[in-house]
């Protein structure tokens, strides 16, 4: 199997801080990953380590199978596209799709088709002529966007493309960056702090903490089955609830509340037994019709309601600690109401308190 | 509330108060004083105005003038060195400072500093340093080079070179700064996005970062194209027209025909050509920059 991009173990230090350690990523041919991650957790400086923007203190990276630990980022088959789009202000939209091919040489009759196949894909042939100024946000990334499509490469980098927009914009864009990878099948590597971004997006999601990478997996694993405590909290809004207790004899004790652990996959395989916290999902906290299903009930007191329309957080204390319930949107509560919850636990998290990892 | 429209004479009051000094400096002074200048530069006045009129003569006796010939060309040659060379140094500084350098604001400081002198200072400064017995050639021919020669302030052909060293010395910072100023506020992201493209770094410096210093080159420009054609100072402190009348320039012919040659009409006629000069130089300039389409 051959890596579109692969990252073996990557420093990046600046001066005494270590911002990237002992970094390795595989990449995939076509794969959308998403580097997904909270501010300065390292996430936009391996991309800039990638696109060769930023000189790595030890380690490799290949690109299509290449060594281009040390080349040029023009040379490394590479284009980003940047949060602040990056245009140069003073030419067309078609003199900043065509500046770095003319500086290439390449011959006005192949630049002419990449440019007019590039505006043809992302709908920009009637701004050809404007300058960046006269465009609206969303038509800026879409010219910057062109830019790295012209210039025919194998690994598109994104970095943010979309937090300068508002969040109609970034919707629209979000869908129209999926339709592309659809259509052009490359290598894409994408970082944002947006986890909305990153579960519509990707193929795999690397959640980033402190220069090391905290997991790598499909949405559906990342969200239903994270690997450690870090990653069941970053991901999912409102966030998971967790419950620190205990396990002994297939249940999970907490107070005076028992959840069997039924059907739980652990991590090991084998059944766990002593302190552990157990995380819950709102959604994963059934109420109403689908208690049924639930292999453990309990009452709890409403003490907020927030109506979101298509569904509504009521939070309520369950054993000492506040949690977050969702319920259909259609249900009617308010504060003071008592209501009967129940438990999914084929569905929960369990982690170790000390190494905070999946058992 | 009163739903009439109140008189558009006393909107924003305070601050039509307040700039009414400006404007009637404005108008008395510059204005004013202008078209008072431009009507005695047709008279014959010598001490004190006199509203004695004579016509083109003193224009005539002017552009018939060795001195001022002399001064009109000093100032070109000045002029135009002057410009190129210090945006071309202030700008390289500029760029170098901007790589990210050790003591930066050291540097930086350092080369505004003789920007904050006074032209007098710089004057005597530099014309004790091009001085052939004390200044560079002294200490090089002591260092053993005894046929070393440099002191263009005693040679007519290239003393207004020796002036022009002493302007790049006091300009360059400022331009210097200025130019900083700009390139901090381009955004890195271009820089990085000119990599990807695999533009050389001279290039996105030429063809993207200086178009997107516009703003900040307009500005430099202004202040130095007025710094250039009010030098009067460094040439009398530096050489005082000198040697013979190889440095003269114009606004010292000014000076000393109005309060030295007691020539009131020819000093107004000589500030007359200057501020036609200027004119010629600004309004072609202006409406190319200002006027036609308005940009959107």
């Amino acid at each position: 199997m051959t890596f579109s991009v692969e990252i073996k173990n990557l420093d990046l230090h600046f001066g005494n801080v270590a911002v990237l350690q002992q970094l390795n990523l595989d990449i995939h041919e076509g794969e959308f990953l998403v580097l997904l991650g909270s501010s300065g957790c390292g996430k936009s400086t391996l991309l800039n380590c990638i696109a060769g923007l930023l000189e790595v203190t030890d380690g490799q990276i290949f690109i299509g199978g290449e060594n281009v630990t040390w080349a040029e980022p023009s040379e490394r088959g590479i284009d980003m596209v940047f949060q602040s789009y990056a245009l140069y202000p003073q030419m067309t939209v078609e003199g900043n799709l065509t500046f770095g091919l003319k500086n290439a040489g390449l011959p006005k009759i192949e630049i002419a088709e990449r440019v007019k196949r590039a505006a043809g894909i992302l709908q920009i042939e009637p701004l050809l002529k404007r300058k960046p100024a006269a465009l609206s946000g969303g038509q800026r990334q879409r010219v910057a966007i062109g830019r790295a499509l012209v210039r025919d490469v194998d690994v598109f980098l994104f970095d943010e493309p979309l937090s300068n927009l508002d969040a109609k914009l970034r919707a629209d864009l979000r869908v129209e960056i999926k339709k592309l990878h659809g259509q052009l099948n490359n290598t894409m590597i994408y970082v944002t702090h947006d986890q909305i971004e990153a579960m519509t997006l990707a193929d795999r999601i690397a959640i980033m903490k402190g220069g090391k990478i905290m997991q790598l997996a499909s949405p559906h694993e990342i969200y239903n089955r994270p690997r450690n405590l870090y990653v069941a909290d970053f991901i999912g809004s409102p966030s998971m609830n967790f419950l620190n207790g205990e396990i002994s004899g297939g249940n999970f004790m907490v107070g005076k509340l028992t959840i069997p652990l039924d059907g739980y996959e652990f991590a090991k395989g084998s059944r766990q037994e002593g302190k552990a916290i157990i995380g819950l999902r709102p959604e994963h906290i059934v109420t109403g019709d689908n208690l049924a299903s639930a292999a453990m009930r309990t009452k709890v007191t409403v003490e907020l309601v927030e109506p979101m329309g298509s569904d509504t957080l009521i939070y309520a204390t369950l054993a000492g600690t506040f949690i977050h319930v969702r319920m259909d949107g259609q249900v009617q509560a308010a504060s003071g109401d008592e209501i009967e919850i129940g438990f999914l636990p084929d569905r929960a998290s369990l982690f170790d308190p000390v190494s905070e990892e999946r058992l | 509330m009163s739903s009439k429209r109140p008189n558009q004479l006393f909107r924003n009051m305070p601050a039509k108060v307040a700039a009414i000094p400006m404007v009637v400096t404005a108008l008395f002074i510059f204005v004013g004083g202008t078209a008072w200048t431009v009507v005695y530069s047709f008279t014959k006045s010598g001490l004190l105005p006199r509203l004695k009129w004579v016509g083109l003569d003193q224009y005539e006796r002017l552009w018939g003038t060795n001195r001022w010939l002399v001064s009109i060309e000093n100032l070109a040659i000045y002029g135009i060195c002057m410009l190129v060379l210090v945006f071309v140094i202030g700008f390289i500084l500029a760029a170098l400072i901007d790589q990210k350098i050790r003591f930066e604001n050291t540097i930086r400081t350092v080369i505004l500093y003789p920007y904050a002198l006074s032209f007098v200072v710089t004057g005597l400064v530099w014309q004790w340093i091009l001085n052939p017995e004390f200044g560079v050639q002294g200490i090089v021919r002591d260092l053993g080079w005894q046929s070393f020669t440099f002191n263009p302030l005693y040679s007519p052909q290239i003393a207004i070179f020796g002036v022009l060293i002493a302007g790049l010395w006091q300009g360059s910072g400022l331009v210097m700064v200025l130019m900083l100023a700009g390139l901090r506020g381009i955004d890195q992201e271009v820089w990085k996005a000119a990599r990807v493209d695999g533009i050389p770094t001279w290039k996105t410096y030429i063809f993207i970062v200086i178009p997107m210093m516009r703003p900040v080159f307009i500005t430099t420009l202004v202040l130095v194209v007025t710094g250039i054609v009010k030098i009067y100072d460094l040439i009398v402190a530096q050489t005082g027209g000198g040697p013979g009348i190889a440095t003269e320039v114009p606004a010292k012919y000014v000076y000393d025909m109005m309060f030295q040659a007691a020539n009131l009409g020819q000093g107004f006629a000589a500030s007359t050509m200057m501020l036609v000069t200027v004119a010629l130089i600004i309004i072609p300039w202006a409406m190319l920059e200002f006027g036609g389409k308005r940009r959107v």
